[in-house]
C-alpha cells in the first residue's frame, strides 16, 4: 500500500531510493510499523467503542458535577507543576552552566537523581515524613514547646499545593536536562556581547538565555506534565481528585465502565494538547542550535555568600526530590532489618520477568519501526512511528481499561480454539502468563524505544546506507550487518529506560497481573493501602535504586556530550587563533 | 529474530506448565481484601483440605476483570468486602447460585443472597472513633456527626470509598434522601481536613490533635493495638470506640463475603472453601486475627468481642443498603464531600 500512494523520491537516484523492493526484511518492517499502529489504535478504538456504545445515563451526574471539578483540579495541578518544574529546571540549569560555585560539578549530576523516584513513592515518603508524628513535626513541636497538633498551624501535605510541590520536585529534571543541554551549547557570543554592553546577569538570563531556551523548556515541560497527568498513586494518596483519579473511581467505585471510557476521552484531550506542544517544540529545536559556531559561555565565578546561595539553590531540589525520601526509605528498611517481607524475592522475580520480557519485545518492535522510518521512503512509515509513540502519553489506567476487553476477548478465542483442537477445558493463557501486563508496558513504552533508536540513526550517515546498497547489500543485510551493530549504544540506553519505566509502572500492573503475582510496585501499593507503607520501604528502595542506573548512565553520557562540546569550543578557538595568525 | 523464537518457546513452556497445573486439585481466589489479612485463613484451608489455593489481590476492579475474562476466567471464588459490591457482582451476572445446606444453616438469611449468589462471611461495624482525652461522651448517633458542635473536629476517608458509600446508603434508607443530603452536607461542614488516607489515619489524626472524632471500621482498632508497628499502637491507645448508632436504631454494620464465580473451573472446591470460611475454625481465626465479628452463631469469647463488646446491628437489611449505593455515590458527589 505504501509505494502506490507515495512513490519513491524521484530526486535521488541512489540505489537506496530506487525502491526498497519486496525483500522479506522490508515486509517485516512494514508489518512492524503496522503492528505498532495497531497496538495504539486497538485500545483507543476500544475506549471510544465502550464510551459510545455504553449507557452513560447512570453516571450523568458525573459529567455535570464531577467532571468540571476534576477538569479544574487537573488544570490547576498541571499549571502548578508546570510552574514549579520550569522554575526549578531552568533555574538550576542556568546556575550550573552560567556560574562556577562550590560543588557545581557534583550538583549538576545530582540534580537529575529525582528521575529515579516514581511519583507514588515520593508521595508516600513525604506524607510519612511530614505527618504529625513524622520527624519534621515532632522536631517542630519540641522546638517551640507545643504539646498537640491543635496548638499550631502546619500546612497539610495532603492537598493541592502539596501535590504540586511534590510532583514538581520529582519531575523538574525533565525540564532541567534539555535546558541544560541547550545552555551548554548556546551561543556564548550573544551573552558575552550583552555582558560587555553592561547587562546584569539577571537581565541576560531573562532577555537572552530564557527566550533562546524556550523550545527546550517546552519539550521538557510537556514530558513532565504528561507524567503528572499519568500519575494516579500520588494524587490518590494526597487526596487530589484529578481526571485520572476520576476515571479510576468512575470505573471502580461508581461502577461505570462507559463513564470511565468517556472521561478517558476527555483526559486524552489534555494529552493531545501536550503532545502538540511537544511536537512543535521538537520542530523548533533547530532555532537554538542554528547560531553559527555554537560554543559554551565561560562560567562566571561566584564567591562567598553568593556562591553558597547558588550551592544551596542547586542542592535543594535533589535533596527534596531524592535525598531525603531515599534516606527515609533506607532508615525504615534498616529498622525492619531481619523482618524482610517474605514475598520480596518472588516480587523481584516477577518484576524482572515482566519488565524484562516487555523490554525485549518493546525494543524489537521499536527498533523495527525506527528502521522502517529509515529504510522505507515516504510518510506512512514516519506517521506510523509517530502514532506508535503516542502510548507514552496514555495514562496507565486508561491503557488498562482499554486493554482489558480486547485482551480477554482474544484470550477466550484462544481458549476455545485450543479446546476445539485438543479437547478439555483451557484457561485464559494470555492472562495467566501475564501477557496483559507485558502488552500494556509495550503500549506505554514503545515510544521510548522508537525515539531512542531514531536518535541512534541520527548518528549513522545516510551515505553509509547508499554505499551499502550500491555495493549490493539487500535492505535486510544492510540492517543486520550495518545498522543494528552501529545502533548498539542507542539500543542499550533505550532498553534501560524501558526496563526502568516498566518496573515502576503501577496502575496497569495492578489491574492486569495474573494470579499469585505481586511486583515490587504492586507490593509497595498494597503496603501503602494497608496503612503500613514503611513495611514496603525495602521494595520502594529497590525500585529507586534500580531506577538510578539509567539516570546515572545517561547523565554521564550527556556529560560526555557536554565535554565534547567543550572540546569543540577549544578546537574552534584554536582554529580561530590560527586563522588570525595566518 | 532469535527473540521471537525465544519468546515463542517461553510461551509454549508457560502453556504446558499451566495445563499441567490445572490437573492438580486447586481453587483460584480473587480477593479485594488485602491478601495478607485473608491469608492465614486460606492457609488453614489448604492445610485442612490439601487443596492448593491460588490468590490474586485486586483491590479495585476485581468484578470488572472477572466480567471481562468471561467464559474461561480462572476465578472460582471471589472474596469481596462491602455488601454493595457483593450485590453488584451478583447483578453483573458474574456469580452463580449455590445451594449448600451447610451455608444455609450457618449464615443468617439476611446475610446471604436469597438465591445463594453470595454469602457474608464476617461482620464489621463502622463506628465513631474519639479522642480519649478530648471527648467526654461514650456514645454517639450518626446523625450527631452533622451537629455544628463538631465543627472542624471530624476526620474521615474519601466518601467514594465503599465503606463510606454503604454508610451513606444506610443513612439514605433510614433518613430519606432529602434528610440524608442535609446530614451529609452537615458532616462535610464539620470536617477538620479534606477526606484522604485510610481508616488508620483517622486514629493517627485524632492522636495528633488534627481532629477529635472520626469514622472508621472497628477492626482497625484491633489491628493497630495488636500489630507490630509501635507507632500505630500509640494511635490506637489514644482513641476510644464510641457506641455508635442511628437514632432509634443500631450500629451500621457491613459485611465481607464470598461468591462462587459464574464460570468457576473448580466449582466443587469453591463451595467447599466458602463452607470452610463460615466454619468454626475459620470464624475463630477471622475474629481473633482480623477483629471481625463472626456470622456463625455460637462463636464464643474471642479477641473481637473482648475489644468491642457484642454487636448490635441496625435492623436495616444489607440488601436495602446495597440498593441505595449508587444514590449514595451521587449524593457524595453532589455535596462535594471529597472536595
Amino acid at each position: 500500500m505504501i509505494p502506490a500512494r507515495f512513490p519513491p523520491n524521484a530526486i535521488s537516484g541512489s540505489a537506496r531510493r530506487a525502491g526498497p523492493g519486496r525483500s522479506r526484511a522490508v515486509v517485516a518492517l512494514k508489518a512492524a510499523a503496522a503492528f505498532g499502529v495497531l497496538l495504539i489504535a486497538l485500545p483507543l478504538l476500544s475506549l471510544a467503542w465502550i464510551a459510545i456504545g455504553g449507557d452513560l445515563s447512570p453516571v450523568r451526574h458525573v459529567f455535570s458535577i464531577v467532571l468540571p471539578a476534576a477538569t479544574a483540579d487537573t488544570a490547576i495541578l498541571l499549571a502548578g507543576v508546570g510552574l514549579v518544574t520550569t522554575l526549578l529546571g531552568v533555574g538550576a540549569a542556568w546556575l550550573v552552566t552560567a556560574f562556577r560555585f562550590p560543588g557545581r560539578g557534583f550538583l549538576a549530576v545530582a540534580l537529575t537523581l529525582p528521575l529515579a523516584v516514581p511519583t507514588y513513592i515520593i508521595a508516600y515518603c513525604w506524607v510519612e515524613i511530614l505527618e504529625p508524628f513524622g520527624p519534621v513535626q515532632t522536631a517542630y513541636r519540641a522546638l517551640f514547646g507545643f504539646k498537640s497538633r491543635a496548638d499550631y498551624a502546619f500546612p497539610d501535605v495532603r492537598s493541592m499545593p502539596g501535590a504540586i510541590l511534590l510532583l514538581g520536585f520529582v519531575l523538574y529534571p525533565y525540564v532541567y536536562l534539555p535546558v541544560r543541554a541547550l545552555f551548554a551549547v548556546q551561543s556564548a557570543s550573544l551573552i558575552e556581547a550583552a555582558r560587555t554592553l553592561g547587562a546584569s546577569p539577571a537581565k541576560i538570563f531573562l532577555r537572552i538565555a530564557l527566550p533562546m531556551a524556550r523550545p527546550a523548556v517546552a519539550l521538557g515541560l510537556s514530558l513532565a506534565l504528561l507524567e503528572a497527568l499519568n500519575d494516579i498513586g500520588a494524587a490518590d494518596h494526597l487526596g487530589v481528585r484529578t481526571l485520572t483519579v476520576t476515571v479510576y473511581t468512575t470505573w471502580l467505585n461508581r461502577g461505570s465502565l462507559p463513564g470511565a471510557a468517556a472521561l478517558s476521552l476527555v483526559l486524552l484531550a489534555f494529552v493531545t494538547m501536550l503532545i502538540l506542544v511537544e511536537i512543535r517544540s521538537r520542530g523548533a529545536r533547530g532555532f537554538a542550535s542554528s547560531a553559527k559556531k555554537p560554543r559554551a559561555q565561560d562560567p562566571t565565578p561566584l564567591r562567598g555568600l553568593r556562591g553558597m546561595a547558588a550551592t544551596c539553590a542547586c542542592a535543594l531540589p535533589p535533596l527534596l526530590g531524592f535525598g531525603l525520601p531515599a534516606a527515609f526509605l533506607a532508615v525504615e528498611a534498616l529498622k525492619r532489618g531481619a523482618r524482610v517481607d517474605p514475598g520480596l524475592s518472588s516480587q523481584i522475580l516477577a518484576t524482572v520477568v515482566f519488565a524484562g520480557t516487555a523490554t525485549l519485545l518493546t525494543l524489537l518492535l521499536g527498533a523495527m519501526i525506527a528502521t522502517a522510518v529509515r529504510i522505507l521512503p515516504g510518510r506512512p512509515a514516519a506517521a506510523a512511528a509517530r502514532i506508535a509513540s503516542l502510548g507514552y502519553a496514555l495514562p496507565g489506567t486508561v491503557v488498562a481499561v482499554a486493554l482489558l476487553g480486547p485482551l480477554a476477548g482474544l484470550d477466550n478465542l484462544l481458549a476455545e480454539a485450543l479446546s476445539a483442537l485438543f479437547g478439555g477445558r483451557w484457561g485464559l493463557i494470555l492472562t495467566s502468563a501475564g501477557a496483559g501486563v507485558v502488552i500494556a508496558y509495550m503500549v506505554r513504552f514503545v515510544g521510548i524505544a522508537v525515539g531512542g533508536v531514531e536518535g541512534g540513526f541520527g548518528g549513522v550517515s545516510r551515505h553509509v546506507d547508499d554505499a551499502a546498497r550500491t555495493l549490493g547489500h539487500s535492505p535486510g543485510l544492510l540492517i543486520r550487518d550495518i545498522h543494528w551493530p552501529l545502533l548498539r549504544p542507542a539500543l542499550a540506553s533505550a532498553a534501560l529506560l524501558v526496563f526502568v519505566d516498566a518496573m515502576k509502572e503501577l496502575p496497569a500492573t495492578l489491574l492486569l497481573r495474573p494470579l499469585n503475582v505481586e511486583t515490587l510496585a504492586t507490593a509497595v501499593y498494597a503496603h501503602a493501602g494497608r496503612g503500613v507503607f514503611e513495611d514496603g520501604a525495602l521494595a520502594s528502595l529497590l525500585i529507586v535504586l534500580v531506577g538510578l542506573v539509567p539516570v546515572v548512565l545517561l547523565t554521564r553520557a550527556s556529560g560526555e556530550a557536554a565535554a565534547a562540546a567543550t572540546r569543540r569550543r577549544e578546537a574552534d578557538s584554536a582554529s580561530e587563533t590560527a586563522a588570525l595568525q595566518s | 529474530m532469535g527473540l521471537k523464537i525465544a519468546s515463542g518457546a517461553a510461551f509454549a513452556v508457560c502453556a504446558c506448565v499451566l495445563a499441567g497445573a490445572a490437573s492438580a486439585r486447586e481453587v483460584n481466589v480473587y480477593t479485594s481484601r488485602e491478601a495478607e489479612l485473608i491469608k492465614p485463613v486460606l492457609d488453614a484451608y489448604a492445610q485442612a483440605s490439601g487443596t492448593k489455593v491460588n490468590l490474586v489481590f485486586v483491590k479495585d476492579g476485581l468484578e470488572e476483570r472477572v466480567r471481562a475474562e468471561g467464559a474461561h476466567s480462572p476465578a472460582d471464588v471471589m472474596i469481596l468486602v462491602d455488601v454493595a459490591r457483593l450485590v453488584r457482582a451478583a447483578d453483573m451476572g458474574i456469580t452463580q447460585p449455590v445451594d449448600s445446606a451447610a451455608l444455609k444453616a450457618t449464615v443468617p438469611e439476611a446475610l446471604r443472597d436469597p438465591n445463594g449468589r453470595w454469602f457474608a462471611t464476617t461482620l464489621r461495624s463502622r463506628v465513631v472513633y474519639a479522642s480519649k482525652e478530648r471527648v467526654k461522651q461514650d456514645a454517639i448517633t450518626y446523625e450527631e456527626l452533622a451537629d455544628p458542635k463538631w465543627k472542624g473536629r471530624v476526620c474521615i476517608r474519601s466518601a467514594q470509598h465503599p465503606y463510606n458509600q454503604s454508610l451513606i446508603a444506610a443513612a439514605i434508607v433510614r433518613l430519606g434522601p432529602a434528610q440524608a443530603e442535609r446530614w451529609l452536607a452537615g458532616v462535610k461542614a464539620n470536617l477538620a481536613k479534606k477526606p484522604s488516607g485510610g481508616d488508620r489515619d483517622v486514629a493517627r489524626d485524632i492522636r495528633a490533635g488534627v481532629c477529635d472524632i472520626g469514622i472508621a471500621n472497628t477492626y482497625y482498632m484491633g489491628l493497630m493495638l495488636n500489630g507490630t508497628d509501635a507507632a500505630q499502637k500509640t494511635w490506637g491507645e489514644a482513641v476510644k470506640v464510641l457506641d455508635s448508632r442511628f437514632a432509634g436504631g443500631g450500629t451500621h454494620v457491613n459485611v465481607s463475603g464470598a461468591a462462587v464465580a459464574k464460570n468457576a473451573p473448580n466449582r466443587a472446591e469453591a463451595v467447599k472453601l466458602i463452607e470452610f470460611l463460615v466454619g468454626e475454625q475459620a470464624q475463630n481465626l477471622l475474629a481473633d486475627l482480623n477483629y471481625e465479628y463472626p456470622v456463625r452463631a455460637g462463636i464464643a469469647a474471642n479477641a473481637t468481642t473482648k475489644l468491642f463488646g457484642a454487636i448490635s446491628p441496625d435492623p436495616t437489611p444489607p440488601a436495602a443498603i446495597a440498593a441505595q449505593r449508587d444514590a449514595a455515590s451521587i449524593l457524595a458527589d453532589k455535596v462535594g464531600f471529597d472536595r
